[in-house]
């Protein structure tokens, strides 16, 4: 009895700590299963998409954050040129800045940066939204009037990030590039053509291609997560706030998670 | 008489707390039954197991004769197009205008026309006293033209039942008596079976035909009101003349409570 009493203490903390984790796992697969069963395969049974919701969504994620992706991209393009700068003019190689700022912007900064700010303003907010609707019992409402919640809230949001948030990222790329571009024939004194045309060379379709598909997947991961955070809100309004904050936290978190997944990935098979 | 809901041997548990401990009763038809009872005597969770929120751990829940409790959700979407609620708080949506929410059923379990579901919602806001109020916000609204308008969609489907959620919580006495006053309309006008629950005296006395009564999870009364006000169960009693319960320790159980164990 004495002998087992350590063991029991041990795997039970690790239990108490471990089962929740399971649990939360579960819940949120489950909630992506019926947020793709929404998605895909119900409108083939004849359930209608809410098409209007979905451009509304996706104006207000998308169009709207046009802004500050842009100024931020632009920042993060001229800093990655004069970090480039810094190391590439002790071995007089400076025309390569073109090539770092064009490859690391469009394979990495661009949508990891778009994917961050939007979880910051839409994630958040999505959580916000149905944690509020939750606790008005409007979801309960649109239960009882036979609307499936996560149709007539989840989809549309899903629909216009997993558009949005690709988009976001093609002018995160440009500007990125852009902003290395102004700070090289400025400051670095580079020659604009050639900074262009060693761009084109370094720049490859696939390296483009492999940031829109992490954009596509990392718009799965902040809308998964605002609607889990969101749905789990049980008590009041101070709960909302916590389940927002616990989103844009879980949303960087596996958004960086899973770009290191990605990256990997296409560092072997691409 | 015919029953419209039929609840056999209802059990349920939030965790390990058992909160209707085995609960039958019958909800007559065309009639508006009150489900009644103190805070925290499980009334809330029996009405959101008769509208399909929650699952029982046993027993069964016949509403038009098919047993809701182990159905799937599909089924269960069928049953609610025949069912309206009113939410406490009317819980409509507030990023909608108050003609959008009550238009909501019609547009997605329909396949009516624009201008005819336009018409059909302005039937229906006036049918609650709120003409012209179509293009106003949720937020605009007062807790009574709210409740209203939750009432509107709530009838937007033609329910054949219709559920309140303390209807009159948070309402002036005289905003409450003109919910009152509707509620008997439906009635009268559509015969609609209308569930209430509630805790208020006044309107039980003023709508009720069918009174059921719950207690610490237990059915203590089902019948007509005359039977409830000649009753001489003491729990009842103490609620309908307003007393507060009387807890009743014993100095070895008062002393048990203070040493916490």
């Amino acid at each position: 009895m004495e002998l087992t009493r350590p063991f029991n203490v041990f795997f039970g903390s690790v239990g108490r700590k471990v089962l929740p984790l399971f649990r939360e796992i579960n819940q949120m697969s489950r909630l992506i299963n019926d947020i793709f069963y929404w998605t895909v395969v119900s409108p083939l049974t004849g359930k209608r998409i809410r098409w209007k919701a979905a451009i509304s969504e996706a104006v207000k994620a998308g169009y709207n954050s046009i802004p500050i992706v842009a100024v931020i991209s632009l920042f993060v393009g001229i800093i990655m040129a004069l970090q480039s700068a810094y190391q590439l003019k002790k071995v007089g190689a400076m025309i390569y800045v073109a090539n770092l700022v064009g490859v690391s912007i469009t394979r990495e900064l661009g949508p990891i940066l778009t994917a961050i700010i939007v979880s910051g303003r839409s994630g958040s907010a999505y959580a916000a939204e149905i944690g509020s609707m939750k606790v008005a019992e409007e979801i309960d409402a649109l239960k009882t009037m036979g609307i499936n919640p996560i149709r007539f809230l989840v989809v549309p949001k899903l629909i216009a990030l997993v558009v949005m948030l690709p988009a976001l990222t093609i002018i995160a790329d440009f500007i990125g590039i852009l902003g290395g571009f102004l700070l090289s024939i400025t400051i670095l004194e580079l020659h604009p053509i050639n900074y262009i045309q060693q761009t084109e060379n370094a720049l490859m379709i696939k390296d483009v291609i492999t940031g829109l598909v992490k954009a596509g997947a990392f718009a799965v991961v902040i809308t998964a997560v605002g609607a889990f955070e969101g749905f789990k809100v049980e008590g009041g309004a101070e709960e909302v706030g916590r389940r927002t904050t616990a989103s844009v936290v879980l949303s960087i978190f596996l958004v960086i998670a899973f770009d290191c997944f990605f990256t990997a990935l296409f560092y072997f098979f691409t | 008489m015919e029953n419209a809901i039929e609840v056999r041997n209802l059990r349920t548990h939030y965790g390990n707390i058992e909160i209707l401990k085995g609960i039958s009763l019958n909800v007559p038809k065309g009639l508006i039954t009150a489900i009644l009872g103190g805070s925290g005597c499980g009334k809330s969770t029996l009405l959101k197991h008769l509208i399909g929120l929650l699952k029982p751990t046993e027993g069964n829940i016949i509403i038009n004769g098919r047993d809701i409790a182990g159905m799937n959700e599909r089924d269960m979407d069928e049953v609610r197009k025949k069912i309206g609620v009113l939410f406490q708080g009317a819980a409509l949506l507030n990023s909608m205008t108050v003609g959008d929410n009550v238009a909501l059923p019609l547009r997605e379990h329909t396949r009516l026309e624009g201008s005819t579901i336009q018409i059909m919602v302005r039937m229906k806001l006036d049918l609650v006293g709120l003409s012209g109020f179509d293009k106003f916000y949720p937020s605009q609204l007062s807790g009574g033209m709210k409740k209203r308008a939750g009432l509107a969609r709530a009838l937007a489907m033609d329910p054949e039942i219709l559920f309140f959620d303390e209807p009159s919580a948070g309402l002036d006495p005289i905003t409450a008596a003109g919910i009152d006053e509707l509620i008997l309309r439906l009635k009268d006008i559509f015969r609609i079976t209308i569930i209430v629950v509630t805790h208020e005296l006044a309107s039980l006395f003023r709508i009720a035909d069918h009174v059921i009564m719950l207690d610490r999870g237990e059915k203590v009364f089902e019948g007509e009101l005359d039977e409830l006000r000649a009753s001489d169960n003491p729990r009842i009693r103490c609620f309908l003349e307003r007393q507060a319960e009387e807890r009743e320790y014993t100095p070895e159980d008062y002393f048990r409570i203070i040493a916490g164990d």
